[in-house]
C-alpha cells in the first residue's frame, strides 16, 4: 500500500517539531548545495565528478528518509507487524545508485581519455590547449 | 488554370535539363511561354463572361487551403505576365548572346519558375496562396537579381532579400495571420471580409501592415530594393521589376483593398487617410530623384517606383473610377516600362552606354529602340497615343470625383516631372549630334529590336483597343 | 497476441539489440540490426498512433502488475505523436549512418557505437511512452548515458570535452527533476503520472508541491538546452559524428520537452499552472531571449556545425515559447514544431554530414563555392533552411503560423516582434550560407564535382522532401499536434 509518505514526517502523536528533527532534509540541503558548488566552483574534472556524486546522494536522502516511519518496520507478512516502513524509496534509490554508478563510471573512463588527448584533467588547461588549436586551425585556415 | 502554371514549370525543367543545346533550351522556353499565354487566353472569355474558375489544391491549414480562383483583377495581371514572357524570352536571348552572360540555364529556368509564381500569385483565392507564391517569387528572383555574382550582385542581392522578406516576413505575415484572428477567414471576397465588428483603427493598422509589408510595391520608405535590383542583367530588370514582382505588389495592394477590406468598409474612414499621403509622397520624392539620376537604368527604377505609388494612390483615393485606373494602369505601365527597360538594354548591348549624358545623337545610330523608348516615355507621362494616358485619365476623374484634390495636384504636378525626366532623353536622342570621335555602332540585335518593338506596338495598340482590359477592370468593381 | 504487447515490444526491442550487438562485435552486423529495429520501431510506433487515433488511450501494465502499483506504458495522442517522430528520424538517419559513421569514426569502434544507438534509441521511446514518472528518470539517464557515449565517439578530441560537459550538466539536470519526483512522490503518494494528476489536486498548493515544479522544470530544462541552460549543446552537436549530431538534434531534446509538457499540463494541469504562477512567464521570457540571442549568435559563427546548433537552441525556443503562451494554438505549435524542427534539423545536420565526408571540415569558410562541388546537397540545405525561417510552403511556417495567432489571441504583440525577428535573423544566417555556397568563389585547387554518396543523400534528401512534404500536406504533423494540445488542455487524465 502506498501510504502517502508525507504522514512519517509528522509526529504521530501532534508533537511540535523541532528543527532536530528535520535532521535528513537540512542534510538533503547541505549535501546538494555542496555537491553544486563543487561541480561549478572547481576546475578539476575529477573533482567535478566528486560534486556530482556528492549531489546525486542527496537525492537518495530526500527518497528514503521519509519513507521510514516512527514505529515501522520491515514489510514482514506475520503477526505482530502492523506499521511497515516504505520500501518502494529503496527500490528507486538503488534505481539511482546504479544510474549514479553507471553515470560515474563513464565519467570517469572521460577523464581518461581527455587527459591522454590534453595531457591535463584541469578545467583551464584544457581549455587554453583548444584555445591553441583552434587559433592554428584559423591560422591554417586563412593561409589556405 | 493548372496547365497555366504548370506549363512554365515544366518549362523550367526542360530548360534545366536541356542546358547543355542552347537552342533546344531557348526552344523550349518558348514552347513554355507559348502554352501558358493559350492557357491564360482560354481561360479569358470564361471570366468576362462572370465565370469564376476555381480549384483547390491542397488543405494546408483547417479552413485555409492553398487555392486558385480566378477574378478580373488577376485575369488582367495573368493576362499580362503571360503576354510578355514570350516577348521577353525573345528578347534575353539576344540580350543574353549579345553580352555573352554566363550561367545562362539557370537564369532561363529561374525566370520560367518566376513566371510561374507569378500567375499562382494571379490565381491565388486566399491570402495564404497568395502570400505562399508572393514569397516564393522573392526567393526565385534572387539567383536572377545576383546573376553576375560579383560583389556588386551581391551587395544588391543582399539588400533586395533584406527589404523584401524584411517586410513580408515581419509585417505582412501578421497582417495575414491578425485578418485571419479578425475575419476567420482569408478568403478573397467582393465586398471584403472586414465586417463591421472591426474597429476602424484595426482597419487603418491592418492596412498598414499590409501596404508595407507588401515591400514589392515599393511604398517608401521601402522601396531601396528596387534600385538595388538594377544590379541585374536588363531583360531581368525589365520582366521582373518592370512587370512581374512589382506588378505582384501593386496586384496585392489592390486586390487587399478590394478584396479584403471592400472598398466601401474603407471609403471615407479617417484612419486610412494616410495611404494617400504616403503614396503621393512616393510619387513626387520618386520623380525628383529620377530627375537627378544620371544612370539609365536607376532613373527608370526610380520612375518605376513613382508609378507603382500612382497605382496605389489610385486604389487609396476608394473612387470606382480611380479604382479601374489602377487596375488598368497595372497593364498600361507594364507594357510601358518593359519597352523602356528593353531599350535601355538595347542601348547597352549594342552601345554599350549606361549613362544618359551619353546619348546625345543616340536616336540616328539605333532609330528603332529610341522610337520605341519614346513611345514608351510617352505612355509614362500619360499621353495620347499611348495607353497610359487612359488609365491616368481613369485616376483623375476618380480623385475629382471624390474631390480629392491633392491627389489631382499630385498628379498633375508627378506629369510635369515625368515629362521633365523623359523628353530631355528623347530630345538629345534626336537632335542632338553625337560627339564627335564616338564609337560607331548599329542597333543591337535583331530579337532584342523585335522585342521592343513588339512592346511599343502594345502600348499604342492597347490604347486604340482598350476593351478587354477596361472590361476586366470594370467587372472587378461591379461584383 | 503480438499487437496486445507493442507498447513493450517498442522498448524492449531496442533494447535487446544493445548487448546483441556487443556480442556479435561486428561493426556491420551492428549497422543491420540497429537499422532493422528502428524500422521495427517505426511499424510499431505507427500501429500504436492508428491504434490510438481508433480506441483512445492504451494502456498496458508491464509485467501485468496492475497500476497505479505497477509501472505502466500508457500511450495516448501525444507519446504516439512522439514515438513516431523519433522511430521515423532513426529509421531515416540509421541508412545514412553506415558510409558518414565509415568516414568519421574508427572501425573497431563501431559496433560499440551502433550498441550505443539502440540503447539511445531504446532510451528515447521509453521516455515517450512509460506512465511512471520514476521510470521517465530510468529512460532519461539510459538515453543520456548513451547519448555521452555517442558523443565522445566524435574524432575531433574536443568531443571528448563536450561529452564530459553534457554529462555533468545532463546529469545534474535529471538529479533535479528526480528530486522533484520525489517531493511529489512525498506528497502524492504514487509515481504513476495519471494517478499523480488526480491526486495532486488535493495538495496543490502546498509548497513541497510548488517547489516540485520548479525542480522538475528547471532540471528538463538543462535537458531540453532552454537558454541559459543551453550551454552544452553546441560543443555536443558540433563534435558528436554527423549520423549521431542528426539523430539527436531531431529528438534528445524533443523528448524532453515532451516531459516537461507532459508535467507542467497532464500532471499539474492548466488551472494549477496558469493563474497564479509566473512559470508561463518566464518560460516566454526566456524563449524570447533564446530565439534571438542564439540566432544571433548562429549569425557570427564560423562554422557549419556549430550555427546549426546554435539554430536549434534558437528553434527550440518557438517550441518552448508556445509552451509558455499555453492556449490552443500555441500548445499546437509546441507540439507541431517537435515534430517538424526534428525534420528540419536532422535534414541539414545529414547534409552536412555529407559536406563532412567530402571536404573533412565543415568550416564556413572552406565551403566557398560549394554549389559547384555539391551541387544536391547545397539545394538541399538551402530548402531545409527555408523551413527553419519559416516560409510559406514548408514545414517551419505551420508553426510560425500557430505561434504568431497564439500571441496575437493573448494580446502579445511584443512577442510577435520577437517572432519576426528571430525569422529574419534565421533567414539571415540561412542566407550567409547561400551566399557563400553560391556565390563565392572554390578555393584554388579544390577538386571538382564530387557529391556526397548516393548513401547519404537519399536519406538527407528523404527529410528534405519531407519538409516540404509536411508543409503543404499538414495533416498528421498539424491534426496529431492539435489532438495532442487539446488532450493537454482539456484536462484527460
Amino acid at each position: 500500500m502506498c501510504l502517502p509518505a508525507a504522514a512519517a514526517t509528522q509526529s504521530n502523536d501532534g508533537e511540535s517539531m523541532t528543527l532536530a528533527s528535520h535532521y535528513s532534509y537540512w542534510m538533503t540541503i547541505l549535501l546538494m548545495i555542496t555537491g553544486l558548488y563543487i561541480v561549478v566552483a572547481r576546475g578539476n574534472l575529477i573533482k567535478k565528478l566528486i560534486g556530482l556524486g556528492i549531489f546525486q546522494t542527496s537525492v537518495y536522502l530526500i527518497y528514503i528518509a521519509p519513507g521510514k516511519l516512527i514505529g515501522g518496520t520491515a514489510p514482514i507478512v506475520a503477526e505482530g507487524f502492523k506499521i511497515y516502513s516504505n520500501p518502494l524509496p529503496h527500490v528507486l534509490i538503488l534505481t539511482a545508485i546504479v544510474v549514479g554508478v553507471a553515470t560515474l563510471a563513464l565519467g570517469l573512463a572521460l577523464v581518461v581519455r581527455i587527459y591522454e588527448e590534453y595531457g591535463s584533467i584541469e578545467e583551464d588547461t584544457i581549455l587554453e590547449v583548444e584555445r591553441r588549436d583552434e587559433a592554428d586551425q584559423e591560422k591554417a585556415g586563412d593561409r589556405s | 488554370m493548372l496547365i497555366a502554371v504548370a506549363a512554365p514549370v515544366f518549362g523550367a525543367l526542360g530548360v534545366a535539363l536541356a542546358h547543355r543545346i542552347p537552342n533546344l533550351r531557348e526552344a523550349l522556353s518558348f514552347v513554355a511561354a507559348g502554352v501558358t499565354l493559350v492557357c491564360v487566353l482560354m481561360l479569358l472569355p470564361e471570366v468576362l463572361n462572370g465565370g469564376r474558375p476555381e480549384i483547390v489544391l491542397v488543405e494546408l491549414l483547417p479552413g485555409a487551403a492553398l487555392a486558385f480562383r480566378l477574378e478580373p483583377l488577376g485575369m488582367l495581371f495573368a493576362l499580362v505576365a503571360a503576354v510578355l514572357w514570350p516577348i521577353s524570352t525573345l528578347y534575353s536571348i539576344g540580350y543574353m548572346r549579345g553580352n555573352d552572360e554566363s550561367h545562362q540555364s539557370r537564369f532561363f529556368a529561374c525566370f520560367a519558375l518566376s513566371i510561374a509564381f507569378t500567375l499562382g500569385i494571379a490565381f491565388s483565392a486566399n491570402l495564404l496562396t497568395l502570400f505562399l507564391f508572393y514569397e516564393a517569387l522573392t526567393l526565385i528572383t534572387y539567383p536572377l537579381v545576383s546573376h553576375h555574382q560579383d560583389d556588386e550582385a551581391r551587395r544588391g542581392g543582399r539588400v533586395y532579400l533584406s527589404y523584401l522578406l524584411g517586410t513580408s516576413l515581419t509585417l505582412m505575415l501578421v497582417a495575414v495571420i491578425a485578418t485571419w484572428m479578425v475575419a476567420g477567414t482569408v478568403e478573397f471576397t467582393p465586398g471584403g471580409i472586414l465586417g463591421s465588428e472591426v474597429s476602424n483603427s484595426s482597419i487603418g493598422i491592418l492596412l498598414a501592415l499590409f501596404i508595407f509589408g507588401t515591400g514589392k510595391a515599393a511604398v517608401m520608405p521601402f522601396h531601396r530594393w528596387l534600385p538595388a535590383a538594377m544590379v541585374a542583367p536588363t531583360p531581368v530588370s525589365a520582366l521582373l521589376h518592370a512587370v512581374a514582382v512589382v506588378k505582384a505588389g501593386v496586384f496585392t495592394v489592390v486586390k487587399v483593398i478590394v478584396y479584403i477590406f471592400g472598398v466601401d468598409r474603407i471609403a471615407g474612414l479617417s484612419s486610412v487617410d494616410w495611404l494617400i499621403f504616403f503614396a503621393g509622397f512616393t510619387i513626387i520624392a520618386a520623380s525628383v530623384v529620377a530627375l537627378r539620376a544620371d544612370n539609365l537604368k536607376r532613373r527608370l527604377a526610380y520612375s518605376t517606383i513613382g508609378q507603382l505609388s500612382y497605382v496605389v494612390l489610385a486604389a487609396a483615393i476608394l473612387a470606382p473610377l480611380s479604382m479601374i485606373g489602377a487596375a488598368l494602369h497595372i497593364a498600361a505601365h507594364a507594357v510601358g516600362k518593359i519597352t523602356l527597360f528593353f531599350a535601355a538594354g538595347a542601348i547597352y548591348t549594342g552601345a554599350h552606354k549606361t549613362k544618359v549624358s551619353e546619348l546625345d545623337g543616340i536616336g540616328h545610330r539605333m532609330p528603332f529602340t529610341m522610337i520605341a523608348f519614346t513611345v514608351g516615355a510617352i505612355s509614362m507621362i500619360g499621353l495620347p497615343p499611348a495607353v497610359g494616358f487612359i488609365s491616368k485619365w481613369y485616376m483623375l476623374q476618380g480623385a475629382v470625383s471624390t474631390e480629392q484634390w491633392n491627389a489631382v495636384a499630385v498628379i498633375a504636378a508627378s506629369t510635369l516631372l515625368n515629362a521633365g525626366y523623359f523628353l530631355p532623353i528623347v530630345y538629345r536622342a534626336f537632335f542632338v549630334n553625337a560627339p564627335a570621335g564616338s564609337a560607331e555602332h548599329g542597333e543591337a540585335p535583331w530579337s532584342m529590336v523585335v522585342a521592343l518593338c513588339i512592346t511599343a506596338a502594345l502600348t499604342i495598340l492597347l490604347f486604340c483597343f482598350p476593351d478587354v482590359p477596361l472590361a476586366l477592370a470594370r467587372q472587378m468593381m461591379v461584383v | 497476441m503480438i499487437l496486445d504487447h507493442l507498447p513493450a515490444l517498442q522498448v524492449v526491442v531496442p533494447l535487446l539489440a544493445a548487448p546483441l550487438i556487443v556480442l556479435l562485435r561486428s561493426g556491420r552486423a551492428g549497422w543491420f540490426i540497429t537499422t532493422a529495429v528502428s524500422w521495427i520501431s517505426f511499424v510499431i510506433s505507427i500501429l500504436l498512433f492508428i491504434q490510438v487515433q481508433q480506441t483512445g488511450v492504451i494502456s498496458y501494465a508491464l509485467g501485468s502488475w496492475p497500476p497505479p502499483w505497477g509501472i505502466e506504458y500508457r500511450v495516448d495522442v501525444l507519446s504516439a505523436y512522439v514515438l513516431v517522430l523519433v522511430s521515423g528520424i532513426a529509421s531515416v538517419v540509421l541508412p545514412y549512418a553506415r558510409a558518414s559513421i565509415l568516414a568519421e569514426v574508427p572501425s573497431d569502434r563501431h559496433y560499440l557505437l551502433y550498441s550505443m544507438f539502440a540503447l539511445f534509441l531504446c532510451g528515447l521511446l521509453g521516455i515517450a511512452i512509460t506512465g511512471d514518472a520514476f521510470n521517465v528518470f530510468v529512460f532519461l539517464e539510459v538515453s543520456s548515458l548513451s547519448g555521452y557515449v555517442l558523443i565522445a565517439l566524435g574524432r575531433d578530441k574536443r568531443a571528448l570535452r563536450a561529452s564530459f560537459q553534457y554529462l555533468i550538466m545532463g546529469t545534474i539536470g535529471a538529479t533535479l527533476y528526480v528530486i522533484g519526483v520525489g517531493l511529489l512522490y512525498l506528497m502524492t503518494g504514487t509515481l504513476n503520472l495519471a494517478d499523480m494528476a488526480e491526486r495532486i489536486r488535493a495538495v496543490e498548493e502546498t509548497r513541497p508541491v510548488l517547489v516540485a515544479l520548479a525542480f522538475i522544470t528547471v532540471g528538463l530544462s538543462l535537458k531540453i538546452a532552454l537558454f541559459p541552460l543551453h550551454v552544452w549543446l553546441p560543443g555536443a552537436y558540433t563534435f558528436a559524428p554527423s549520423a549521431v549530431a542528426a539523430f539527436m538534434a531531431g529528438t534528445a531534446t524533443k523528448v524532453s520537452v515532451y516531459v516537461l509538457l507532459r508535467f507542467v499540463f497532464g500532471v499539474f494541469g492548466v488551472r494549477l499552472v496558469l493563474p497564479d504562477l509566473a512559470l508561463l512567464e518566464m518560460l516566454i521570457i526566456f524563449s524570447a531571449v533564446a530565439m534571438v540571442v542564439a540566432s544571433l549568435v548562429a549569425l557570427f559563427e564560423k562554422d557549419l556545425k556549430r550555427l546549426l546548433a546554435y539554430s536549434s537552441v534558437a528553434q527550440i525556443g518557438y517550441i518552448t515559447l508556445g509552451l509558455g503562451i499555453a492556449n490552443a494554438d500555441g500548445l499546437t505549435a509546441s507540439v507541431a514544431h517537435l515534430f517538424n524542427h526534428g525534420v528540419t534539423k536532422a535534414a541539414l545536420f545529414m547534409l552536412v554530414g555529407g559536406i563532412v565526408l567530402r571536404l573533412g571540415t565543415s568550416r564556413m569558410d572552406a565551403l566557398a563555392g560549394l554549389s559547384r562541388r555539391m551541387p544536391v546537397t547545397c539545394i538541399g540545405v538551402a530548402l531545409a533552411g527555408l523551413s527553419l525561417v519559416g516560409a510559406p510552403g514548408t514545414a517551419g511556417f505551420i508553426t510560425k503560423w500557430h505561434l504568431v495567432l497564439a500571441a496575437l489571441q493573448e494580446g502579445q504583440w511584443w512577442i510577435v516582434v520577437v517572432i519576426a525577428a528571430s525569422s529574419l535573423l534565421a533567414a539571415a544566417y540561412v542566407w550567409r550560407f547561400v551566399e557563400i555556397a553560391y556565390l563565392r568563389q572554390p578555393p584554388a585547387g579544390a577538386v571538382t564535382k564530387e557529391e556526397a554518396p548516393l548513401q547519404l543523400l537519399v536519406p538527407a534528401w528523404v527529410l528534405v522532401a519531407a519538409c516540404i512534404y509536411f508543409g503543404l500536406d499538414t495533416s498528421f504533423s498539424l491534426g496529431g499536434a492539435r489532438d495532442a494540445a487539446a488532450f493537454l488542455l482539456g484536462g484527460v487524465r
